[in-house]
Formats: C-alpha cells, structure tokens, sequence
C-alpha cells in the first residue's frame, strides 16, 4: 500500500480525502492538523460566535468517521518541514513520518497588518474554533470591542459580538464596506443596515497603533484621532499556508503553485486549499476549493484527467436581517459592460446586474437577494438574456417550482459549496431511498456548508420523491423566525433575560401576540424566575391572574386541591359572592368552584378574602388534579387516589407549562376521574400504579399512552414529575401534551425521562425543583402589585369639558 | 394646527408601564391610553367587533391586538390592520406635561367615518 500523507486537518483536504476513499484508492492515509479539532465547518464559525450554532453542531467528520475510514489521525501536530529527498516530513517533536505522495492542505492564516501594538493582550483574529472560543471567553455585556476590517469576516465577527451584548465597532480602511464584492452603493447600503443592528462603522479609518498597557485600552489613528477598545479583532484578509513548501523549494508565489491537475512543481506533492496559488489567483472561499478537492482526488489515484477552473466567485453575508448576496464580476468600468439598476432607500433594497452581450456576468444584490438562484444559474449557464429584458430586476418565478429543477440539466451544481449536482442528488435518492432532508444532508452532504441551497434541494426533493416528507420545523412567528428548538438554545446560550432583549437582537423589535407570551414562557422555564419578567409582554390573563370573559370583567376559580374542599371553605366563597354581588357562581368540569363576572378592580379584595391560592384556571399552566374518592370510600378503591392526588397538585401547583396541564388520579382502573384522558394521569391498580401520558377529551379525544407502571406511589409521583418537566422544557409554547407525546412518540419520551440514567433523571427533577421552590401563588400579587395600576382603575384627574365626540 | 388643543389632564405618566394600556373612563367616553416606551398614544377604548376592553390587549409595535378575538388596531390612526377587518376607531392627541399624561378629547376623529363624512 502507498502512503499518503496530508498536511492539514481542514475543509479542502478532508473533502479531498473523503473523494479519494469514494475512489478506492490503494493508500494508507496520514492526515495531520494543528488545531486539536476533529474537521469541522469552519463557514459556521461565525454562527457559533453570534450563537446560533453550538460548536457540536459544526462537526463535518466526527472521530468514527476517521477511524472506520482507517485514517491515522494526528491531531494537535504541526508539521514543520519537507525533505523532499528522503520523501518524508517532520512535525515539531522531530518525529518523521515518510510519504509516498504528499498533499498540502494548510489552509490560510488570519493577516495581521504590522501595526504596533498588535501582540497585546485582548487583540485576537476569527480563523478558527479556537479563537472563536476565545472571544466567547472574553465578550460580556457592555464590552467595548473594535473589529479592524469592513469585510464579510470582520462583519459576522462584529455580529457575533454584538449580539454577546458588547458596543461594538468596525473600522475599515476604505471608504466603503466589502469593497471587494460591493460597489459604493452597495456598501452604504449595507451600511445602513449595519448600523441599524446598533454596531457602530467607522470609514475611512487607518489604524495607526493598538494602545495599552498590556492588555489593549484603545485604538489611534492615522488622524491622530483615539477610539477606546477593550477588545479588538483583527479581521484584515488572509494570507495562504505556503511557507512549509516555500522551505522545501517547491514553486511557491502568494500561495503554493498548482497546475489545472493540482500537482506542485514536484511530482510528489500535490496542494488543495487556500494554501494553493491557481494561474495567478488565491482563493477564499469554500466553493472552488471543493472542486479542487475532486480534481485532485482523481490526479492522486492515477485517474488524471479532470481539470480545474477557478469558477465566477459569489459570496454571501451570513447575518440575519442583512442579506448581501454578490456573485461574478462587480467592475462596471469593464469594456462593453452594461449596468441595470434598481433601488429602494425605503425598504433598503439595492441590485445591480452587469451584463455583457446580453449575458449577465456579475450582480450585487442587497436587502432582497430571493432571486439570488435564478440569478447565478443565469449567470453560470450564460443563458441568453435578450428575452428577459423587460424582467431582469424581478425575474418570473416558475409557476411549479417543481418544473423550474425538473428543467434542469443533471450536471447542474445545486450545492456549490459542496459541488453537488443534481445528477448525484437524483442517483442518491434512487440507491438510498432518501426521503427527508436530513437523509439528503447525510448522503450527499447538499445544503450543509453555507445552507443557501437548501431551498432548491427542497424543490429537487419534492419534484423527485413520491413520498417526500416535509420536515416540520416550526418557527416562532414572522417576528423571530427561528425554530423553538433554536431559540431556546439562543435564550440560554446567549443567557438573554428578556423578551425586550430578545426581540432587539434577534427579531423584528415589535414583537406580537404570538411570540410575546412565547417568549416570556420561555424565559421563565429556563430561569425559573431570574429573568426579567415583562408584564406587557403576557396576555391580560396573565397580568392580572384571572380569565377575561366576553364583557371584560373576570372570573376566579380558588384552588380546590383534588377537588376537595371544606365547609370553611365554601361558606368563605358564599360570603364572597354576596359581598361582590357575583352574577355566577358554578361547579366547573374540573372539579371546583368559578366565580365569574368579577370587576378587574375587585380582584385583589376577592381573592383576600377567599384566602385560597389560585387555581390557575386562566393561565397555561398547571390547572387542576381531579381525584376520586378512592381507597378512603370506595369498596373498589385499591389506592389512595385523593390524597395522592391532593400531592401531586401541591408539587407541581404554580408552574408554568407550555399549554395548560391538567391530571387526574384515579384509585382503580373504573377510572371515575377520567385519568385516561388528561395530560398526566396516574391509575392505581392493586399493587402498582399506571402513569399514563398526553390524553385529551376535549377540542381532540386521545387516549393517554403507559409511560411506565411502578410499585409504589412515590414512584408514580415521580414519574408524573419527570414527563411534566420534560413537556416543560420540549414542548413548543401552546403544543398540549396530547400533541407533545405525538410529535415525540412515547418510546422517546420514555427513554429521555423515566428510562434515562439515574443522573439525567436528578437533573431533570432538580431543575423541576428550582423552578418550584422559586414559583409563588399569583394572587399574592393582589396586595403587593407589580405596577401602581395592575387592578386600580385609572380616574382622570380632570373631569372633561362639554360637548365631546362620543 | 396644534395651537389650539384643549388639553384635559388624565393620570400621571408613571400610571402606565411600558407597552401596557390603561382604560379611563371620562363621563360617557372610555379611552385607552398605552405608553409605547415612552410615547402615548390614545383610543376609543371598546373594540368594534364586541366591545373588547382593548386596554387590555397586548402591544405589537404601534399596533394594539384585542384581547378577546384578536383584531388588530394602529393606534396611531385608529385603522384596523388587517383589511378584512372592517371598522376603526377614534384616536386622541396625546402629549406629556410635567409628568402627567394630557388627551385632547374633543379632536378624537376616526379616520374612516369622520373623514368620509
Ligand atoms: C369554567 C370551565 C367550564 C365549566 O364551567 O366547567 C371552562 C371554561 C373555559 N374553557 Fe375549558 N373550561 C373548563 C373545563 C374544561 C375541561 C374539563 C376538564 O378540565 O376536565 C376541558 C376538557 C379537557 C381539556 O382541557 O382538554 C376543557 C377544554 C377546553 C378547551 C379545549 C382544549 C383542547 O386543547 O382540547 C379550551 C380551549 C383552549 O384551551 O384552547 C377551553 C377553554 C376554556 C375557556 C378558558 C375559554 C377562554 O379562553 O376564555 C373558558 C373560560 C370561561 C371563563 O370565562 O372563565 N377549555 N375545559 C371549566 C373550568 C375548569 C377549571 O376548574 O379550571
Ligand atoms: C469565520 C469564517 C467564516 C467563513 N465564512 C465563509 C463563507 O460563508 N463562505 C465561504 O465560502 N467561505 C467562508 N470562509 C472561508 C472558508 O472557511 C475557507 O475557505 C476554508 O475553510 C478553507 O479550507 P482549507 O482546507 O483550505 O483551510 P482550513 O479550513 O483553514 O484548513 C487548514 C487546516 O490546516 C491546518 N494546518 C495549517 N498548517 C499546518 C501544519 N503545518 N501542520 C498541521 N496542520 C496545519 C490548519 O490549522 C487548519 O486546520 C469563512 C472562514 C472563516 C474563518
Ligand atoms: S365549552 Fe368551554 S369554551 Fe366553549 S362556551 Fe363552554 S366554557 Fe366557553
Ligand atoms: S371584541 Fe375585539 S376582537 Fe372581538
């Protein structure tokens, strides 16, 4: 077998790796990286910096992949030299390992302009997972952070930081923002939009010295002018990994020299990645480097032929709100080229076509780029633009976008990044079944660099497979468009306190009926309490703890633990109801006592005077445990059902929930309290306990699935606790537990609470228990309220004047 | 055009919380005054639809949504936001004065209505 060894543990040469292996290849491969991570998607690093992405989620080759590929890994090894004669290299410890081909794939490196002042403490660059971790380490609230460089890099970082909560500012050597894929207008454009997200840009400036004593305080000019700084990252462009082979005397310029096959000027070693230097040119983004790979793996293994060529570059900003998408050339000084034009200050949208002989060869599109594929597949195919004209700006959409694809020619490349076409998307979901896009992802690898495929992909999936299943991604509202899954990462990740905040940072600042009490949900389960809690943000039901009816008065439901009460108690509810002239007074379906019609104002005197706790009954949250009378009375009762259910209420009473939650204990399986059928039930039998889950009978009637049967009721109890704050902290906010079970599916649902290991049980059951000892009974707010006017009604302090619009 | 209000005294600013609304009943007329962060804006107080107390509804930019059914209302202008909904309501001018929130009540104008008839 030969040996292969590849310097570089990166996107270019494992994806060169990974063609080599669909090869067959006859090699036993070595590959070294300096960083002591596993290859991942260095792209998203700016998604793990603004936390949107967890580091776990970035991996492209775990450590299975390695090791069942037999790949010899080295990580954490930095290779230091070639010796090209004895065909081996060396790495920093001086061991040496021989090769038989060699292929570079060292990537590039952050470049650090020679200002003075850049080796102090707090100035770091954003290449890799490392540096991102440390910024992590180092951004707090308040932070003042200086990124030196106006790019797409130095953008995201800025993000990135911005939204960990520190004042951010970008500077940026040239008049304009991205100057390399924006003309002028473009880069005022994004401007805007920048500084609309509160990062502060600061152009043209010429970063003179990095101040400080140490540890960097601040930043001068070439004006003289300071600006203070206690962090700066310097994201000034890249410069190619090509000193190992400038040492060894192989052809080097900017980058390693390599033909259209890959190979350097020795015939021994080959190069891939940003560290290659390709007819003149350098590269900096993933697309062509993935083409490279292919090349490459094909030369390597003796299948010479294919050739590469450095495509039109296309480049797009991955922060949320701001769409920047420039493709092909941006020079409109070129001879012969053509400019159309479109912009709308309003609604900050800008695009600009260049077009030659009827062909577009370049575009900048800012603030709507949804045409952005139709676009680059002109662009690429070099489609004939003469009967388009009148349609440039705002191209047809296909009617059925199933036909748009279906059109398609199969050598067309849907996912750039990973050069994917749509020919191997066609042949894998023929020889694998594929179905879901997840399936599509892990095969054909589509849409898992830069993710702006994922829509045609979705379109090939849809127009191709007979029993295409949608992936159901909820998100929030149009307010915050992401995932319940994803936002609550962000809330905790970003350890963001309030709805306000949230909504500044990652939607539309407004906020609606929809995502508001969601979000303040949300906020409340993953704090229990140590959040800001924002009133204006919950439904009135909320604010003022009772259920609003049609005329705008209130009704009160006392809580009745187990639906057992007291003469005391019930001569208090009389006297209440004749005191407050209470039009109805009813047994509600759950077992206690409503008192409706109830003036806002008067809410606080009521519930004081019940002296009762609230029940609940308006809030999505635990409502009620019915129980019967169980072993106590009943001749059939073979456990005690009252008072374990009098129990469970106590436990688990003031909590929130993502919908309301009400359970029931029966104390036989005659099941006189209707446990089958509510959101937690708890069935005794003789000798054991049935802990049955997600029943419903109301606007749906679903019978509950077993979660698990016990022995003793404590056991039962505790199995009722874990799935109540399992559904706490999985279930979307309005998704009741009749839902929940079924999205899940109880095998799931069994394995993450009451057959999950002793220690994700007690973490579950201890947040459960912070969140209870942290709650507290609502009505108490009638004599300590939150704001001066939560049940007064205002008086005017003037009465009006005659003669008003009525 | 603003010379001439007849500016009534109605509760003190603090009265309202951010992004909250208060109802105020003045002889027949019931208002509903929200501070949006700072600035307040004032409307008729019952919905069109069944009379929703929309002081009570949650705050969504400069629009209010009723509590009871959900409509929509810019309290800028009184407009019904979406459009299949079709009735509007009065708003006020609205100022702060030495911490104390003032309504002209006798410019309230629906915009659809008043200006069409
Ligand atoms: C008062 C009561 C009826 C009664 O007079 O008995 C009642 C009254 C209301 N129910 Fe109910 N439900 C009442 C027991 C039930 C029951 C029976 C039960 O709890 O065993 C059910 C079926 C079980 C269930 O919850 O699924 C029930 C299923 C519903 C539903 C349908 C929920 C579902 O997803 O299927 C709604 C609508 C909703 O929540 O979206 C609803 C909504 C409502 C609301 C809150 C409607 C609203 O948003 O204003 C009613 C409030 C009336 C008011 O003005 O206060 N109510 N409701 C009962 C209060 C129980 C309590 O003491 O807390
Ligand atoms: C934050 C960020 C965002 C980006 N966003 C985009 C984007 O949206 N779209 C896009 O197309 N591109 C983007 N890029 C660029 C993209 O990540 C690179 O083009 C790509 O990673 C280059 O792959 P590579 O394998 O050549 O280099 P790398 O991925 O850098 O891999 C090279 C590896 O070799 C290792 N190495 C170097 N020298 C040695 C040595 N002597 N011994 C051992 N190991 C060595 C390095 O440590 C590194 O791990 C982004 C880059 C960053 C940093
Ligand atoms: S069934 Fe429930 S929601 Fe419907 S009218 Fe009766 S109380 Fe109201
Ligand atoms: S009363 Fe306002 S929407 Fe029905």
């Amino acid at each position: 077998m030969k040996r292969l060894v590849v310097v570089g543990n990166g996107m270019a040469g494992v994806a060169c790796v990974e063609q080599i292996l669909k090869r067959n290849p006859e090699f036993e491969i070595t590959i070294f990286g300096d960083e002591t991570h596993v290859n991942y998607n260095r792209i998203m690093l700016s998604l793990v910096l603004a936390g949107e992405k967890s580091a776990d989620e970035i991996v492209l080759n775990d450590v299975d992949w390695y090791r069942s590929n037999n790949i010899r890994t080295r990580l954490g090894v930095k290779i230091s030299g070639i010796d090209r004669h004895a065909r081996t290299v060396v790495d920093e410890q001086g061991q040496t390992t021989p090769y038989d081909k060699l292929i570079l794939a060292t990537g590039s490196s952050a470049f650090i302009p020679p200002i003075p002042g850049v080796d102090k403490q707090n100035v770091h660059v954003f290449r890799t997972l490392d540096d991102t971790h440390a910024l992590m380490a180092k951004a707090r609230k308040g932070l003042s952070a200086v990124v030196i460089g106006g790019g797409l890099l130095g953008l995201e970082a800025a993000r990135g930081l911005q939204v960990r909560g520190c004042d951010v500012t970008v500077i940026h050597l040239s008049p304009s923002l991205m100057e390399r894929q924006l003309d002028a207008t473009g880069g005022e454009y994004l401007k805007r939009r920048i500084e609309g997200l509160g990062i502060r840009v600061m152009l043209p400036r010429q970063t003179a010295a990095i101040m400080g004593n140490g540890h960097v305080d601040g930043l001068r000019f070439a004006t003289g002018e300071e600006l203070e700084a206690e962090l700066v990252v310097i994201a000034a462009g890249i410069r190619p990994n090509a000193d190992l082979g400038r040492k060894a005397g192989i052809e080097v310029n900017r980058g390693i020299v390599v033909n259209d096959f890959m190979e350097t000027s020795d015939p021994h070693i080959f190069a891939v990645g940003e560290c290659t230097e390709h007819r003149g040119q350098t590269f900096g983004l993933v697309a062509p480097l993935f083409d490279q790979a292919r090349v490459l793996a094909a030369t390597i293994t003796d299948n010479r032929g294919p050739v590469f060529a450095a495509g039109a570059p296309a480049a797009k900003l991955k922060i949320m709100g701001v769409d920047i998408f420039s493709a092909g050339s941006i020079d409109d000084k070129e001879p012969g080229v053509e400019v159309v034009r479109y912009e709308d200050p309003a609604l900050g949208a800008y695009k600009k076509l260049l077009i030659r002989d009827n062909r577009l060869v370049g575009m900048i599109l800012v603030g709507d780029v949804e045409d952005e594929h139709t676009y680059l597949d002109w662009m690429r195919n070099g489609t004939d633009l003469a009967p388009l004209r009148r349609q440039l700006l705002f191209p047809p959409q296909a009617l059925d976008m199933g036909l748009e694809v279906a059109d398609m020619p199969d050598s067309e490349t849907i996912c750039g990044c990973n050069g994917v076409r749509k020919g191997d998307i066609i042949q894998a979901i023929h020889t694998h079944g594929i179905a879901t896009m997840g399936q599509l992802r892990e095969r054909t690898k589509a849409s898992t660099s830069c993710g702006t495929c994922a829509g045609l992909c979705q379109k090939l999936l849809r127009a191709v497979v007979p029993d295409f299943q949608e992936e159901t991604k909820t998100t929030l509202c149009a307010c915050v468009p992401y995932s319940y899954e994803r936002l609550r990462e962000i809330v905790r990740g970003q350890k963001l306190k309030s709805v306000e905040e949230v909504l500044a940072i990652y939607g539309n600042r407004k906020g609606c009926e929809v995502c508001k009490p969601a979000l303040s949900y949300m906020l409340d389960m993953l704090w229990c309490g140590d959040h800001e809690e924002d009133r204006s943000a919950r439904y009135i039901n909320d604010r003022v703890h009772a259920n609003i009816q049609k005329d705008g008065t209130f009704s009160v439901v006392p809580r009745m633990r187990g639906g057992v009460t007291s003469p005391d108690e019930l001569r208090r509810i009389a006297d209440v109801a004749d005191k407050y002239a209470i039009p109805m007074v009813k047994v509600t379906g759950s077992q206690r006592i409503d008192l409706l019609g109830v003036k806002k104002a008067d809410l606080p005197a009521v519930w004081r005077d019940l002296g009762m706790p609230s029940g609940q009954a308006y809030a999505k949250g635990v409502r009620m445990v019915k129980t019967c009378v169980g072993s106590e009375f009943c001749r059939f009762g073979v456990q005690d059902s009252t008072n374990t259910g009098i129990e469970l209420e106590a436990r688990l009473e003031n909590l929130f929930t993502p919908h309301k939650f009400k359970m029931a204990v029966v104390g036989c399986p005659r099941n006189c309290a209707e446990a089958t059928v509510k959101d937690l039930g708890l069935i005794g039998q003789d000798g054991s306990w049935q802990v049955v889950v997600g029943g419903a009978a109301g606007k749906s009637v679903r019978k509950a699935d077993l979660l698990v049967t016990v022995d003793t009721r404590e056991e039962a109890l505790e199995a009722g606790e874990l799935f109540f704050q399992y559904y706490r902290e999985n279930g979307n906010y309005l998704e009741r537990s009749y839902d929940f079970v079924e999205r899940l599916g109880i095998e799931k649902i069994r394995k993450e609470t009451v057959y999950a290991s002793e220690e994700e049980k007690q973490k579950l059951l201890d947040r459960l228990r912070r969140s209870k000892a942290l709650s507290h009974d609502a009505w108490t707010e009638g004599d300590r309220p939150v704001n001066p006017t939560q049940f007064v009604q205002i008086q005017a302090m003037e009465t009006a004047r005659e003669g008003l619009l009525v | 055009m603003n010379s001439h209000r007849n500016w009534t005294r109605i509760t003190p600013a603090d009265n309202i919380p951010p992004r909250e609304g208060r109802a105020v009943k003045i002889g027949d007329l019931e208002i509903a005054v929200f501070n949006i962060n700072g600035r307040f804006l004032t409307i008729e107080n019952a919905c069109p639809h069944k009379g929703g107390p929309l002081c009570d509804g949650i705050v969504t930019g400069t629009a209010v949504v009723c509590p009871l059914h959900g409509r929509h209302f810019d309290l800028e202008t009184g407009m019904p936001v979406r459009a299949a909904e079709p009735s509007c309501l009065a708003v006020f001018p609205t100022c702060v004065e030495n911490g104390v929130v003032m309504v002209d009540l006798e410019a309230g104008h629906r915009t659809l209505e008043s200006d069409a008839a």
